[in-house]
């Protein structure tokens, strides 16, 4: 690997205020907000089409994923402290926050898996409707987004808290990208939740 | 300030030691390498693609006549006794066209040119995220290799056409599956890409480098970048959906009541293949944009290096491009008018159409006008910039009465619409990619390519790209349907027009021979071209003024401080014809 | 910019990130109850969509520190929202547009 500076990867910039890894991640972001956008562009236009839609609570445990959206919320927040706690300079509330945040996060993904099953058992599969179909095909991507967001968090976590001890700054700014990744894998459940399980 | 090859070697000066091969040619982080990569890798499928099509222009010219030598070669599933299958003629079109438009051009003109010049003109040590930019390109080797691969799988390749529409995708055999998983690691590749040139862009332009300053390249790479950021993901979800039909038996596209070879099918129905077009083309109209935004930065560069005068209208271009680059999000049921689509989106969607035709003018007409006045070198890479502007001319002239609903009508889906994209992508962008490689090949290796060599490259290219796609342009008004394995032959009324077929299918392998001397001027000056300058043209864009050729590690010696424009030349009162964009005022 | 400001700074922060976080909360309980009226079709989804439209509205402005932003970012996500829209709407009123309707 070379040791050749790339500018403002750390320091802002001075005309863009900005430092290029939070550019970066809201890029990234942009694209996900297309992505997602299909999906849901693909739910009305399924829905409007259809000759009748089932209502979530039908199909869908309203309960379990009202316990999930609590979950999600309650890690975007421990996830913003974690980034908090770096910028107070308190590197074991980073740590305790950090660990909340992917713990949530693992106790969203065993209750889709306690819906999944359900469904399963159920004989309600993704061929089974339309409706089923976008449920587990939203539903299943956005969980492939926190598993890869928890993946990320747990590295912040562990091995690549080592960067705090070299250059604070820098890995405060890592952690702020990763919990802007979080906290749009909480938004978009925020809309999921209702469009899928309340509708 | 000017710097001699020479001091190529190590341009920031400090020690670090010598990588490994691996590191140095293979996982390379440095953006010149990756450019490279990209670059040979990209031509190599631009080549295979152009393969595929040779042997459909055979089919398309002797329809059920077995191809003598090589035939047989294909095997029985394919082309039983030397003759070709229609299912063989749809793998071919369906390949030809996914690997000229993802696994060659764009990779070409973003991958490649993108990575290699950016941040040189912008005055950068490297892209904003390096290793980014090495995973993008490994992500299109991989897509690359995935797409190869479908061609073994059972049943063969992907065959329902590059736009695989469905309901036919859905139902067709493995190749296609495996086409959505090369898709989804080229999406990938593009996104990562697209990241890392718009940070680059904004962040590490250097001092006194302000936006309106770029080079009109630059500015071509950063709308480009954003295209493919916002349009491409609607497809990778299209491509989710499209997997999970074929695969977990969902009905995203499959309508209701679907009868297959006389069964129904056995799925829950209730989807829309209309669906599939609209996300489908939601990434493919901002596409066509992807694949001739780079192409007119290259031109426009070339353009003000070879008349040693500023580009006319540069303002202009940039704004005109700007809007282009917002209206080809809102204008792609273009590509849907025979959906049964009611008047009243019809007629948003002509507007748009007419409307972003307008913005593409401004760019052609600010280029021809820049011609006029110009001391013109008529070298290569000139010669290739200066046909592009009728060809693109042509190109976008005959997509008029396709963006507009009613004269649509009967030209839709015909030979017509072929002859109208590939004016516009094949002497249109590829031209362009040939201006450009002729260009920035001495900045690249240091040596310069055989012009001897480029003039039989270009000239019957020229005559041999208009002997292809200009009678297609007749047998599409007479109405000869495209993705036909027989050319049309099979309908009575195309009796009049089937032998332009062969015009084209003979164009088609004359212009092969034609890429012959490019094939041998390329590899052989590598080794025995003459040595070129650090500014081989006497230009002033920072890739030339300031970075040796090759360019060393880091660039720049120093990284150079801006303090005008990107085409000052003929400047009353200079030394020379031109100033660099680094020299004081 | 010393390093007692900036700890000030965050608390301020973290008191908007407690508020915040009470609201998510308390506007979820809302959503799921009002799913139990069963409202008709339409005011149900413009309800739900209010709601969680308000939601993520404090979500992006606040966890994500969008209402402090700069210009560029803010720029760059309310060009992508406003595809996203053209993405969410054109093509069902492109469907429900049929010829001779």
């Amino acid at each position: 690997m070379s040791d050749m500076e790339i500018p403002y990867t750390v320091a802002a910039r001075p005309d863009t205020g900005l430092n290029n890894g939070k550019i970066g991640i809201w890029l990234f972001l942009a694209s996900e907000v297309m992505l997602f956008g299909a999906l849901f562009a693909t739910y009305i236009l399924l829905r409007v089409g259809a000759a009748e839609w089932p209502h979530g609570a039908h199909y869908l445990n309203i309960p379990l994923a009202t316990l999930n959206t609590i979950v999600l919320i309650s890690s975007s927040v421990t996830m913003v402290m974690a980034w908090a706690s770096l910028k107070r300079d308190d590197f074991g509330k980073f740590r305790l926050y950090m660990a909340s945040t992917v713990l949530f996060g693992a106790v969203f993904l065993v209750v889709k898996y306690f819906e999944y099953s359900a469904k399963f058992h159920h004989g309600y599969y993704p061929r089974t409707n339309t409706f089923l179909a976008i449920y587990f095909t939203m539903t299943g991507l956005h969980m492939l987004h926190v598993m890869g967001g928890m993946a990320v968090n747990a590295y912040f976590w562990g091995p690549g808290a080592k960067l705090w001890k070299t250059d604070k700054e820098h890995f405060t700014n890592r952690v702020e990208n990763s919990g802007l990744f979080w906290h749009f894998v909480d938004l978009v459940w925020i809309f999921l939740f209702p469009v899928l399980y309340l509708l | 300030m000017v710097v001699t090859e020479l001091e190529a070697a190590d341009e920031h000066g400090s020690h670090h030691e010598a990588q490994s091969f691996w590191r140095t040619y293979v996982f390379s982080t440095d953006h010149k390498t990756i450019g490279i990569q990209y670059a040979v890798t990209a031509l190599l499928f631009l080549f295979f693609g152009f393969c595929l099509m040779m042997l459909m222009r055979w089919q398309l010219a002797f329809p059920g006549r077995a191809l003598p030598l090589i035939g047989r070669l294909f095997g029985e599933a394919r082309m039983p006794g030397g003759t070709m299958l229609p299912t063989f003629y749809n793998e071919l079109g369906a390949m030809h066209g996914t690997i000229m438009v993802f696994l060659g051009i764009v990779p070409l003109a973003v991958g490649g040119f993108g990575n290699f010049v950016l941040p040189l003109q912008i005055g950068a040590p490297d892209m904003s995220f390096p290793r980014i930019n090495m995973a993008s390109y490994w992500f299109f080797f991989l897509g690359g290799v995935t797409m190869l691969a479908s061609f073994f799988v059972p049943g063969g390749a992907a065959q329902s056409g590059w736009t695989s529409y469905t309901p036919l995708a859905d139902i067709a055999g493995s190749g296609q599956t495996v086409w959505i998983l090369g898709m989804v690691f080229l999406i990938t590749s593009s996104l990562l890409g697209a990241v890392n040139f718009i940070t680059t862009t904004i962040q590490l332009r250097a001092k006194g480098l302000t936006f309106f300053r770029c080079p009109f390249f630059v500015w071509t790479q950063f709308v480009t970048a954003f295209l493919l950021l916002l349009a491409f993901p609607p497809l990778e979800a299209a491509a989710v959906l499209q997997f999970m039909d074929r695969v977990a038996g969902t009905s995203f596209f499959l309508p209701t009541g679907l009868v297959v070879s006389g069964q129904a099918l056995a799925v829950s129905g209730g989807g829309n293949p209309l669906l599939w077009q609209h996300l489908f083309w939601f990434l493919a109209h901002p596409e066509v944009y992807v694949l001739i935004l780079p192409a007119m930065g290259i031109v426009a560069e070339i353009i003000a290096n070879n008349t040693r005068k500023p580009l006319f209208g540069y303002r202009t271009m940039v704004y005109s491009l700007i809007f282009l680059g917002f209206m080809s999000f809102i204008v792609w049921a273009h590509h849907m008018f025979m959906t049964g689509m009611g008047t009243t989106m019809a007629a948003f969607f002509q507007t748009t159409t007419m409307i972003i035709s307008i913005p593409s003018v401004a760019i052609l007409t600010s280029l021809v006008i820049s011609l006029w006045g110009g001391s013109i070198r008529f070298n290569t890479p000139m010669l290739f910039a200066l046909a592009f502007l009728p060809m693109f001319g042509i190109g976008g002239l005959t997509g008029l009465p396709l963006g507009l609903n009613i004269t649509d009508i009967p030209l839709h889906d015909t030979y017509y619409v072929i002859g109208h994209f590939h004016y516009v992508v094949a002497p249109g962008t590829i031209f362009a990619l040939f201006a450009g490689i002729y260009y920035w090949y001495p900045k690249a290796t240091g040596r310069s390519m055989s012009e001897t060599l480029g003039k039989w490259h270009f000239w019957p290219s020229l005559i041999f790209m208009n002997g292809v796609f200009m009678p297609m342009f007749i047998t599409g008004m007479a109405g000869m349907s495209r993705r036909l394995a027989d050319g049309g032959a099979s309908y009575a009324f195309t009796k009049p027009v089937t032998h332009y077929n062969q015009w084209s299918s003979f164009s088609a392998w004359a212009l092969a021979l034609a890429q012959i001397p490019f094939i041998i001027n390329f590899f052989w000056s590598l080794k025995h071209g003459a040595k070129a300058e650090a500014n081989a043209w006497q230009a002033t864009t920072l890739e030339w003024t300031d970075a040796g050729s090759p360019p060393g590690h880091g660039n720049f010696k120093t990284i150079p401080t801006v303090y005008r424009g990107p085409y000052e030349y003929s400047v009353p009162g200079a030394a020379k014809d031109f100033v660099p964009q680094s020299e004081r005022a | 910019m010393s390093s007692d400001t900036h700890a000030i700074d965050v608390q301020k922060h973290v008191r908007a990130y407690i508020l915040v976080f009470v609201s998510l909360m308390v506007l979820t309980l809302v959503t799921v109850a009002v799913s139990y009226l069963h409202l008709p079709v339409h005011q149900a989804i413009g309800v739900a969509l209010l709601i969680a439209t308000v939601k993520g509205s404090l979500v992006a402005c606040y966890f994500m520190h969008l209402i402090s932003e700069k210009k560029l970012i803010l720029w760059v996500m309310a060009l992508t929202v406003a595809f996203f829209i053209v993405l969410l709407l054109v093509p069902v009123f492109t469907v429900a547009d049929k010829v001779g309707s």
